[in-house]
């Protein structure tokens, strides 16, 4: 909590603030990242962010008292779960790989299908998953915080309301906040390539990059501009993970869109592999989105495994072989029908499947190391 | 000309929604003394399956062939039919028409074949014919009568030309601005046959014809033309509702002459330019063609497509099928008398294309 205190103080300090960005106040980041975006109708303050910081880490807003929104983000594991899936309530398990929190701040849609446009609105959805959180509504987490001695003097300090006037939008707004202060650049390669640093990267690790550039084509997703590089494309293909999950015939479909229209999409994707299966189709029902899903940031990922949206890659190695093959692990398998047309076979050496590995290692925050 | 949106909805633009999913068609109800049912059918064209060595094919035109037969078996309510447009394969052979068969028999439904001069010119339509369809014949379905024509045939002197090779012949019209090509053809044999088929049938009943090239002519260079096109125009003057429905061009056309709507169909395998844009060489592309958002060459799909056709009105209503662009859907507008986009833009409203490379 400290920490992230007085990062931010810190950012304030040196009069980083306010850039306008659109609708948005930005406050500017380590080398390699641009501005943070920050919503107009929620401006970041020590108060809101310390705020945020407890609500992120309060077990008491889950229906067993045992899970935060900490459990599947923890700091010590890069904000993800070194899970395949998730565990909520119960040990349930949901159907999708827990994101990391660090530069979710930059995304333009959260959740990997997408289906929610912002931090703070994304945040109140867990709460009320059957398997995450499990409460059947906000009301215990509202009640808490209107009487918990500490939130009401928190609360008070980070928007000057209290009682019934705290509603789930200082909840999420706070939580927002804080989660706009996760952010992570300053990596070896950030150095190497914005900063100049020639020995900031090991040479297989520089020529790791120029496979991810190259060859690799990874580029084209995961994306790396003159300035920056947040490493996705804020787009939604479909990469041939879980291909044999999906609805075979329109039957199936049919069901896993019935499944959405009942229960909602979040309730349903993360209860229902089949139906998780569907991907952005779930948001769009666009042909074009079935099995699609959101292009990951590769910063520290090295810290994130497993990978992919079901977690079914346990290292970087098998990532790296899934894509040198087409979107598949091994040559022999069949190839995904819908299958997005960026991912073809890379015809990758060992050794350039292998640097390509360095360079994914040296994409890592040091602040976000585990000593 | 001032559009009125709503206008051009209630009149054209009924059967124009497809709703998101499952891709359920908007029914019109006809009149109840209309002969004609209410159905719709598919069409699939341009696969342009390559052979690379022995089992090995062109992974991209593979790919888009399977998409939309993937695509096509998620459509609800079931077409009543589907069509193929032509040019199976790339270069004639029995592997790639076999191969691109292979990928077509996943498709539910029955399929109607349209010969292209890909799958024509290596053997003369002799394996098409054994194995898939005659290169021309018309059937019957729900009161429209359909007629397929073989409209890729050339003169004799062309074809018979001393090749040494039959595959340099094959070579030679897939050649695009090939100085020693041939123009397409419908040719004598075929029109007399489509007079005497056309004889027994009542000039109400709506007309869909099925052509590989356009029955219009719009750019010789690539052969984005039929030679006898005003012949076939002029057979088919009498009937009250003619489509004539084309693939071979690889991109969304559509025009009007006299009593016929023109419509083009989209590729799997990849699209072409406008001739326009891209030669500045004399061309009549029909004016009212609205360019599609132009391919990402990261996305290999983009501009390519297929479609699902509903023939309510004995009209066609085109709804073009985009995986990674926006879908399309161009209906005959009967206010105006010709088929327009949906979301149709006045010519003099458009961003004008790049023509300088």
């Amino acid at each position: 909590m400290k920490a992230t205190n007085r990062y931010l103080k810190g950012m304030l300090r040196t009069g980083v603030l306010a850039a306008v960005w659109g609708a948005c106040v930005a406050i500017a980041a380590p080398v390699g990242l641009p501005p943070v975006p920050v919503p107009e109708n929620n401006p970041m303050t020590p108060e809101k962010v310390k705020l945020g910081d407890k609500l992120f880490h309060d077990t008491r807003f889950s229906a067993t008292g045992e899970v935060s929104c900490a459990t599947c983000h923890d700091r010590a594991k890069g904000f993800a779960d070194g899970l395949p899936v998730s565990e909520g309530i119960n040990k349930l398990k949901g159907t999708r790989n827990a994101p990391t929190v660090i530069n979710a701040a930059y995304l333009r849609t959260q959740f990997w299908d997408g289906r929610e446009p912002t931090l703070e609105s994304q945040s109140a959805q867990p709460f009320l998953n059957p398997v995450e959180m499990g409460l059947k509504d906000h009301e215990p987490i509202l009640k808490i915080v209107r009487a918990d001695r500490e939130y009401v003097d928190l609360f008070k300090k980070a928007f000057g309301k209290g009682g019934d006037q705290i509603t789930m939008v200082e909840v999420e707004q706070a939580i927002g906040a804080f989660e706009r202060t996760l952010i992570g650049g300053d990596s070896p390669f950030d150095r190497y390539y914005f900063g100049g640093e020639k020995d900031a990267m090991s040479p297989a690790a520089i020529r790791g990059l120029n496979v991810f550039v190259n060859q690799g084509r990874c580029v084209s997703c995961h994306v790396i501009e003159q300035t920056q590089a947040l490493f996705s494309d804020n787009r939604f293909h479909m990469i041939g993970v879980s291909a044999n999950q999906m609805p075979r015939d329109l039957d199936e479909l049919t069901a896993a869109v019935e499944d959405v229209k009942q229960k909602g999409t979040d309730i349903a994707v993360l209860t229902n592999p089949k139906t998780s299966s569907l991907g952005r189709y779930a948001v769009t029902r666009d042909l074009t989105d079935i099995g699609a899903f959101k292009t990951p940031t590769l910063r520290n990922v090295e810290l994130t495994a497993p990978y992919m949206h079901d977690g079914s890659h346990k290292t970087l190695e098998e990532v790296v072989q899934f894509y040198n093959n087409g979107g598949r692990m091994n040559e022999s398998d069949p190839l995904p029908e819908l299958l997005s047309g960026g991912i073809r076979p890379l015809n990758l050496t060992e050794e350039q499947q292998a640097d390509l590995v360095e360079f994914l290692k040296a994409l890592t925050s040091p602040q976000f190391v585990q000593k | 000309m001032d559009i009125n949106r709503r206008a051009f909805l209630k009149t054209a633009g009924a059967g124009l929604i497809a709703s998101a999913f499952p891709l359920s068609l908007v029914k019109l109800a006809f009149g109840a003394d209309s002969p004609v049912q209410d159905f719709t059918f598919g069409y699939i064209s341009d696969a342009h399956i390559q052979q690379i060595k022995g089992d090995k094919f062109v992974r991209n035109w593979d790919m888009g062939l399977i998409r939309a037969v993937r695509e096509a078996n998620l459509l609800t309510p079931r077409p009543d039919f589907f069509m193929f447009g032509g040019d199976l394969a790339q270069l004639g052979k029995k592997e790639e028409l076999d191969h691109g068969l292979e990928i077509m028999s996943r498709l539910r439904g029955k399929v109607h074949y349209v010969t292209g001069e890909h799958d024509y010119y290596l053997d003369l339509g002799e394996y098409w014919k054994s194995k898939i369809s005659p290169l021309y014949y018309s059937f019957d379905h729900k009161g429209v009568h359909f007629v397929v024509l073989s409209s890729i045939l050339t003169y004799d002197n062309w074809i018979h030309k001393n090749w040494g090779d039959p595959m340099q012949r094959m070579l030679a019209m897939a050649r695009l601005d090939n100085p020693d090509g041939s123009p397409f053809l419908v040719g004598e044999e075929q029109l007399t046959w489509l007079k005497k088929d056309l004889e027994k049938i009542a000039k109400a009943v709506p007309i869909v014809v099925f052509s590989h090239s356009p029955i219009q002519k719009i750019f010789k260079p690539w052969n984005f033309w039929t030679d006898d096109a005003d012949a076939v125009q002029a057979l088919l003057r009498p009937f009250e509702k003619v489509t004539v429905i084309y693939g071979h061009v690889h991109q969304i056309q559509y025009n009007q002459i006299g009593n016929i709507s023109f419509h083009a169909v989209m590729a799997t395998a990849w699209p072409w330019p406008y001739p326009e844009s891209y030669t500045q060489l004399p061309n009549c592309l029909p004016k009212l063609t609205v360019p599609m958002n132009r391919a990402d060459p990261f996305f290999e799909r983009d501009a390519t497509g297929w479609q699902f056709i509903d023939l309510s009105s004995g009209k066609t209503a085109m709804r073009y099928q985009l995986p990674d662009n926006t879908n399309r859907a161009v209906a005959y507008n009967t206010r105006t008398g010709r088929p327009e986009d949906l979301n149709y833009q006045e010519y003099q409203q458009r961003i004008p294309p790049q023509i300088h490379y």
